[in-house]
């Protein structure tokens, strides 16, 4: 058991599932060598080769074009989108083809990739490295959404992707690579991917969150604890395609109130399937309706605008507030 | 001041001339009489194939349909070129090397008409079902080739596009990353003059489409596309170098579709002259390779009588044997999204199967 951060997690399952699965290989722009840009592929290619954890031309396309391919002839491909904002160059790669293979050939071909990519924002980059572009891959049908809020589950979640038979995105929250570190256990664990978490207890409200939100939830409900008596319970959805619609449900038969946190956009995302969802399973369980914390329907802004664009914990109380008052 | 590369540095490989006869001995593929017969067997097949596709897409009974008549000797001399467990990745004009590669007509059939069925290929047979998006197959084909250089496997992976595929990103990205990777690949462009009713001066100012490999760092070939010994010599070199370890070849074809882009309406007398066609038709691939195969004796107007009649009986079986396939669910369709149901779709499947909970 060693105290990680999440960046050494995901390296951890990466190691851990080279080492298990000569059919595993790791591969991206600039993730051999220099071990990535946030340093998720450190010290992998020198353990396993340059034939299995390579620096690939830089064209996210080509990259899971490239992993396209190698998966439908076996091998299981972990190909790293350097910056989650590059991913439009590879959209048909990923939604008309991976997600697709296995639709398209009657089951005779599958495409067993995962996708690995930084994404969310706070961390002030240049434009177009942090948006929160989830909801896009949501919609899609063929492949699962998995978003890691802490070091463990990051671990458990990564290597569970890696031996999934079916095209999986994983999206790794900057803001979340090195804040916080964890107990890990050294050996190999997996997580079921589409289970979510009860990451707090409460009576009195359903907040539902996934990624950096859910420490934000987090924090909001400790101080609403503290300064008001009201629990909420914190939900950390974990996979956000498909949804863990049972544990939602679960909750709210208790508290009979939910509120959504989304770091993305506000309209048509994971919230919005979320809210649904609860509405085709939960509605008479509910005494008032459930609301979504956002940012604005903006595209993801500027650096010098962005801690204000993000929601906060005094946000999310707000919020809190207002469902319990509707 | 600039400099383009012109077409005369890109190899430009003919072995027949407009009537039959060896303009390049030193090309002459070495192959035993039996195999030029089933070269020339294999593209009447598929042009009688094209004629009564055309007529059943009329009639309704076929779908999606793209007609390869013209693109003969590029189809067959590529794929010919090949061996079973090598691979390939067709783009949708592209169903005869498919075919030959071991696809059956009826799964054809079945594709065309928007039955699932119809890409789920034969375990032991080493193609995807034809690709629709243009370009997508090429850095896929990267892909595969690099699966097998890392198993050590002597086994290639080829795909085509068009002369209007050339100017999709995933081109660039699949011949790169094939020359980066030094993967066993050959790219094939069948360059066949329009993209729909695009002409291929517009769709970029290269002189020939073969020189796009030179950026790649890869070889480029330009081969007569209506020649199918010329095909087959350009294809068996470049899948020869790739087998032996000696990296990715990209081969422009030369070639010309008589017909419309697809049966789904578009009129080609809007973007051709009769003029280009006729000039086009003088240098048909089957006219020119059975004047040839007549002048050694090794073809009669009774084999030419005998493959057309095969046709029919071959695509009658497969249009019975398509007919009678069972009619695709919804359920089914719920079914082959992934391997494991989440419980959405688990409850979805029981909706759509009039179960609902």
């Amino acid at each position: 058991m060693a105290e990680l951060t999440m960046i050494k997690a995901v390296t951890n399952a990466l190691d851990l599932e080279l080492g298990r699965d000569e059919k595993v290989l790791v591969f991206g722009e600039d993730v051999g060598r220099n071990g990535g840009v946030f340093l998720a592929t450190e010290g992998l290619q020198e353990k396993y080769g340059n034939q299995r954890v390579f620096d690939t031309p830089l064209a996210e396309s080509g990259i899971i074009g490239l992993a396209n391919g190698l998966a439908m002839q076996g091998f299981r491909p972990v190909a790293e989108i350097q910056f989650f904002g590059f991913v439009f160059e590879a959209m048909d790669q990923i939604v008309g083809q991976a997600a697709r293979t296995r639709y398209r050939t009657g089951g005779r071909f599958s495409c067993p990739i995962v996708i690995r990519s930084p994404f969310g924002g706070g961390v002030k980059t240049p434009e177009l490295h942090a948006d929160s572009l989830e909801g896009l891959f949501v919609q899609s049908p063929g492949i699962k959404v998995v978003v890691p809020s802490t070091p463990y589950d990051a671990k458990g979640l990564l290597i569970s992707a890696i031996r999934d038979n079916d095209p999986v995105l994983f999206l790794e929250h900057m803001r979340l690579y090195r804040s916080l570190r964890q107990e890990v256990p050294d050996e190999s664990y997996t997580i079921p991917l589409g289970q979510a978490n009860v990451v707090r207890q409460g009576k009195d409200v359903t907040v539902i969150a996934y990624g950096y939100m859910v420490h934000v939830a987090q924090r909001a409900a400790e101080q609403w604890s503290k300064e008001k008596g009201v629990e909420a319970e914190v939900i950390d959805l974990r996979t956000i395609n498909p949804i863990d619609i049972e544990t939602i449900v679960e909750s709210i038969k208790k508290t009979h109130r939910a509120v959504v946190v989304q770091e993305a956009q506000r309209s048509s995302g994971a919230a919005a399937e979320i809210i649904a969802q609860i509405n085709e399973h939960a509605i008479y369980h509910l005494e008032g309706p459930v609301l979504r914390i956002t940012p604005p329907d903006t595209v993801y802004p500027f650096g010098l605008i962005e801690d204000e664009w993000l929601p906060d914990e005094q946000q999310v109380l707000r919020g809190l507030e207002k469902v319990m008052s509707l | 001041m600039s400099t383009t590369i012109a077409a005369d540095q890109i190899p430009h490989l003919q072995v027949l001339d407009e009537n039959g006869k060896v303009v390049n001995s030193d090309l002459v593929p070495n192959l035993p009489d039996d195999q030029l017969r089933e070269l020339m067997r294999r593209m009447v097949f598929t042009r009688i194939v094209d004629q009564r596709a055309i007529r059943l897409t009329r009639q309704g009974r076929l779908g999606f349909y793209a007609p390869v008549a013209g693109q003969e000797a590029s189809m067959i001399g590529s794929e010919f070129a090949t061996n079973k467990e090598d691979f390939i990745l067709p783009g949708y004009r592209d169903v005869p090397q498919a075919h030959f590669h071991g696809w059956p007509l009826y799964q054809w059939i079945l594709y065309s008409r928007g039955h699932q069925h119809g890409g789920e290929v034969p375990q032991d047979v080493n193609v995807l079902p034809p690709q629709i998006i243009i370009g997508a197959q090429y850095v896929q084909c990267t892909g595969m080739a690099l699966a097998f250089k890392l198993r050590g496997e002597k086994r290639v992976a080829i795909t085509y596009t068009g002369d209007g595929g050339t100017s999709q990103g995933d081109f660039y990205e699949g011949i790169n990353f094939a020359g980066a990777l030094h993967v066993p690949a050959v790219f094939i462009v069948q360059n066949n003059q329009f993209a729909i009713s695009t002409p291929v001066r517009l769709q970029s100012a290269a002189e020939t489409l073969a020189q796009k490999a030179v950026a790649a760092g890869i070889p480029g070939v330009q081969v007569d596309g209506m020649d199918v010994l010329a095909v087959y010599a350009a294809v068996k070199q470049a899948v020869d170098r790739a087998r032996e370890g000696d990296g990715p070849t990209l081969i422009e074809t030369q070639t010309f579709r008589y017909g419309p882009h697809t049966m789904s309406g578009d009129n080609p007398t809007r973007y051709r002259t009769k003029e280009l066609e006729s000039e086009w038709e003088r240098k048909d691939p089957l006219i020119r390779f059975r004047n040839y195969l007549e002048g050694k004796g090794l073809w009669s107007e009774e084999d030419e009588n005998r493959a057309i009649e095969e046709v029919k009986d071959t695509l009658n079986d497969a249009l019975k044997q398509a007919d009678s396939y069972p009619k695709m669910t919804i359920p089914g369709l719920i079914e082959s999204m992934f391997e494991n149901l989440p419980e959405s779709l688990v409850r979805q499947k029981a909706e759509f199967s009039g179960e609902a909970k």
